[in-house]
């Protein structure tokens, strides 16, 4: 039996859910059911939508909804944000220094073909010095939870953190659905976070900026799968949202085409790839970026949030090595542990792996999005005999990590209450002033009877996320 | 300050609005037609194809004019950039990229058109539905204009919607008048008869225009509908409404930004054409070749806009 958030093992609400199971207890389920479908005419009106790679007909698919909230208590979050503080902190020391001098790896904690041999580390990015010193501006740190204490980072993602915008738009629809549960419950606001995310990155503005901080969103339009977020965060920052087309590089600063002219931005957000974001730099195929942008990011004409090469931190190889990095650049254990991982890249570790394939979960080094993994207990026979083969072909493109008793929470169904799986995404943001962890965040929810999975892409769901304030 | 992009993507979501409702009224418009009178029919649906400059789209797609296959094309097929659905979709495409310059009253308002007619349009449309489909373009029209004008600070925004908005029309109307040219002539009506009664009406209706033109208790006539669709100040459809508004919206934008343009010249020019002069002397031009200039203009104008407020790249 997994540790179920709301009733623990037991059947009686655990503390931070007892005023809210006895509010449940009082609803009708009728009115609830109305509710929830409510909630759905709600998001397809604002447009709150998620294309799907790949599916043309489902191009515009609602994330589904839930309407029973995830709730931490205070104790609980200042624990997960402490943890995640350090790790955050530890992630950009890591980066300017592989990307500078180089300690670690001398040191001899991470070996260095985990770096040279990266297909994510950036050598553009040697010696460069993103203004500020900071790298990682915005992460989403994926937590996941096996009981009453024990918390586990699952993920560190720290290139282009998506699902912000549900935290938000959840919490408003919670608002309205049920507005006599936030007189019940003191709920730690997440609305700041547009305004904190335009300060912390208005912190990192570049040297060649003057006056007050020009913050753009790029996007690669409409058509990206989460463009309804970069839309949603510009319009709540009150900054520009842009597109590779409306930017060149003029007098040695990145312009926006206004009706007036070219305007030079100070902070671009991008949420772009790397790849995609100088074709003279990177990818020469690329119609979605900035021809030279690098070059003036080099000269400290313009921030890049989050800085390019990032993605060397959020590598699910150099995962693994997360609790060395916390320890060599903050000088103290990780506050939050790793989920144990097998890289397959080290031969004992493939055998191993290769032996239990039926008990764990194995994931491609650069995969995301829950695509290309293999959940090795939910698995036919089949899938586990293809992946052993893509396995045994290519071992150090994966890792394994032990199939998880992750936490549950309960979904609201036709026949009541259901425990399913969830994991949680605070949103961090990080600036020469500081990290600022918004309390709450995208939890998201596996619908399915049992599954492990909770991406949405792959059917999952998403519920709103409580920090209680006392 | 506002993107280029952005100015291009709410003039050309307003456009497509516009062009929407234009639609739905041509159809009802040729459909009142072809009920009234079943010989005129093929001839009036290539006269509403026409004037939404569908008619070569149409030849390719069916070999035969009729009823059945017109209304199809102009409502909901997506080979004809036109049709309502084609129009809807890039409306809300614009809307999207525009976002972030859109109250959210705006953006729903859009996006809720979008989703009803999408439902409304899955499925060939019946005889028995048309009206109510009609009617729910219409209302859906009203419901973006409401919320524009209800919620949208006037400024640079504001002006390039409506700049969409007034080219649209324009294109919209004079085309109307120019499809129908050869019934509005003196020298070829015949003047009284039933026929031309109805070609009237269908004039008309088709812009909006049949209950404000009773209102005047004017003696019907070719001379009168021109007159009215083309000069009257008073009228929001006529040519001389749109070019006043589009005038005094570029001068909004002038007033803002602080620059004159060179689209302000050209608006200024036809502005001049449809406010000093008389329904007399647009008859003795030729009404075919005054429409004809005019809307050739409207699309000039159209392109110094997208140039001067440097839409696209």
């Amino acid at each position: 039996m997994p540790f179920d958030e709301m009733f623990g093992h037991g059947e009686h609400p655990r503390q931070p859910y007892q005023t809210y199971s006895d509010w449940f207890q009082s609803e009708n389920s009728r009115s609830l059911r109305k509710k929830a479908k409510e909630a759905e005419r709600a998001f397809r009106r604002t447009g709150i939508t998620f294309n799907v790679y790949g599916r043309e007909e489902a191009n515009e698919r609602l994330i589904p909804f839930d309407i029973v909230p995830h709730i931490l208590s205070n104790r609980e979050w200042q624990k997960l944000s402490e943890g995640i503080e350090q790790r955050v902190l530890a992630l950009n020391a890591f980066l300017h220094d592989i990307y500078h001098r180089q300690e670690i790896l001398k040191a001899g904690r991470i070996p260095r073909e985990m770096i040279s041999q990266n297909a994510a580390f950036e050598p553009k990015m040697i010696g460069v010095d993103p203004p500020g010193g900071i790298y990682t501006h915005i992460v989403g740190t994926d937590i996941v939870r096996t009981g009453e204490d024990e918390f586990y980072v699952l993920e560190d993602n720290a290139r282009t953190p998506s699902g912000v915008s549900y935290m938000l738009e959840n919490r408003e629809t919670m608002f309205e659905m049920f507005p006599d549960l936030f007189i019940r419950h003191k709920v730690c606001p997440v609305s700041t976070y547009p305004k904190r995310l335009r300060r912390s990155l208005a912190a990192c503005a570049p040297s060649a900026c003057t006056d007050k901080p020009v913050v753009a969103v790029l996007t690669p339009g409409i058509h990206n799968s989460a463009y309804f977020e970069h839309s949603f965060l510009a319009d709540e920052m009150g900054a520009e949202l842009v597109e590779g087309h409306d930017l060149r590089v003029v007098n040695g600063r990145v312009a926006m085409r206004t009706t007036q002219g070219y305007m030079p931005v100070d902070v671009l957000y991008r949420r772009v790839d790397d790849a995609y974001l100088d074709p003279l730099n990177f990818n020469p195929d690329s119609v979605l970026g900035v021809p030279g942008i690098m070059d003036i990011y080099r000269a400290g004409g313009i921030t890049i949030a989050n800085a390019p090469g990032t993605g060397i931190a959020d590598d699910k190889a150099i995962y693994s090595y997360m609790p060395d990095i916390v320890e060599f650049y903050t000088g103290e254990k990780a506050k939050l542990p790793n989920v144990p991982t097998w890289r397959c890249s080290d031969p004992d570790s493939l055998a191993y792996v290769l032996d239990n394939l039926e008990d764990l979960v194995v994931k491609e080094v650069h995969g995301s999005g829950g695509y290309g993994m293999l959940v090795g207990p939910a698995a036919s026979r089949k899938e586990v005999a293809a992946f052993r083969a893509k396995l045994q072909a290519k071992p150090d493109g994966y890792i394994a990590q032990p199939t998880l008793a992750l936490s549950t929470v309960p979904i609201f169904t036709n026949q009541g209450l259901a425990p399913r799986h969830v994991d949680l995404r605070p949103f961090v943001l990080v600036s020469p002033n500081g990290v600022d962890i918004t309390p709450g965040g995208l939890t998201r929810v596996a619908l399915k009877k049992g599954s492990l999975v909770v991406n949405s892409s792959q059917g999952g769901g998403t519920k709103d996320t409580w920090v209680l304030e006392s | 300050m506002m993107l280029g992009k952005t100015a291009g993507g709410l003039f050309w979501m307003c456009r497509y609005l516009e062009r929407s409702a234009n639609n739905a009224r041509l159809i009802e418009a040729g459909s009142r037609m072809a009920m009234t009178r079943a010989d005129a029919s093929d001839a009036e649906w290539i006269s509403v194809l026409s004037t939404a400059n569908a008619l070569d789209g149409y030849n390719e797609r069916h070999d035969e004019i009729n009823r059945t296959h017109a209304i199809d094309y102009m409502l909901r097929d997506r080979t004809n950039p036109s049709s309502v659905m084609s129009v809807v979709d890039a409306a809300r495409n614009n809307a999207r990229m525009v976002r972030v310059a859109l109250t959210r009253e705006v953006w729903e308002a859009v996006n809720d058109t979008w989703m009803r007619l999408k439902d409304a349009l899955a499925r060939q449309v019946s005889e028995k539905d048309l009206p109510n489909v009609l009617e729910l373009i219409r209302q859906q029209s009203a419901q973006v204009r409401g919320a524009l004008h209800g919620t949208m600070l006037r400024n640079d925004i504001f002006n390039f919607c409506r700049i969409g908005t007034f080219l649209e029309r324009t294109d919209n109307v004079a085309r109307i008048l120019d499809v129908k040219y050869y019934v509005l002539l003196p020298s070829v009506s015949m003047v009284g008869s039933s026929i031309d009664n109805f070609q009237w009406e269908t004039i008309l209706r088709s812009a909006a225009a049949e209950r404000s033109f009773a209102w005047l208790n004017k003696e019907s006539g070719p001379r009168a509908i021109s007159e009215f669709l083309i000069l009257d100040q008073r009228l929001p459809r006529s040519l001389a409404f749109c070019y006043i508004n589009l005038a005094r919206n570029l001068a909004n934008l002038e007033a803002e930004y602080g620059e004159t343009k060179p689209c302000q010249a050209i608006c200024a020019n036809i502005l001049q054409r449809l406010t000093t002069t008389d329904i007399d002397a647009i008859m003795e031009e030729g009404l075919h070749e005054f429409l004809t200039r005019l809307i050739n203009d409207n699309n000039g104008l159209g392109t110094q806009i997208e140039e001067d407020y440097r839409f696209a790249y």
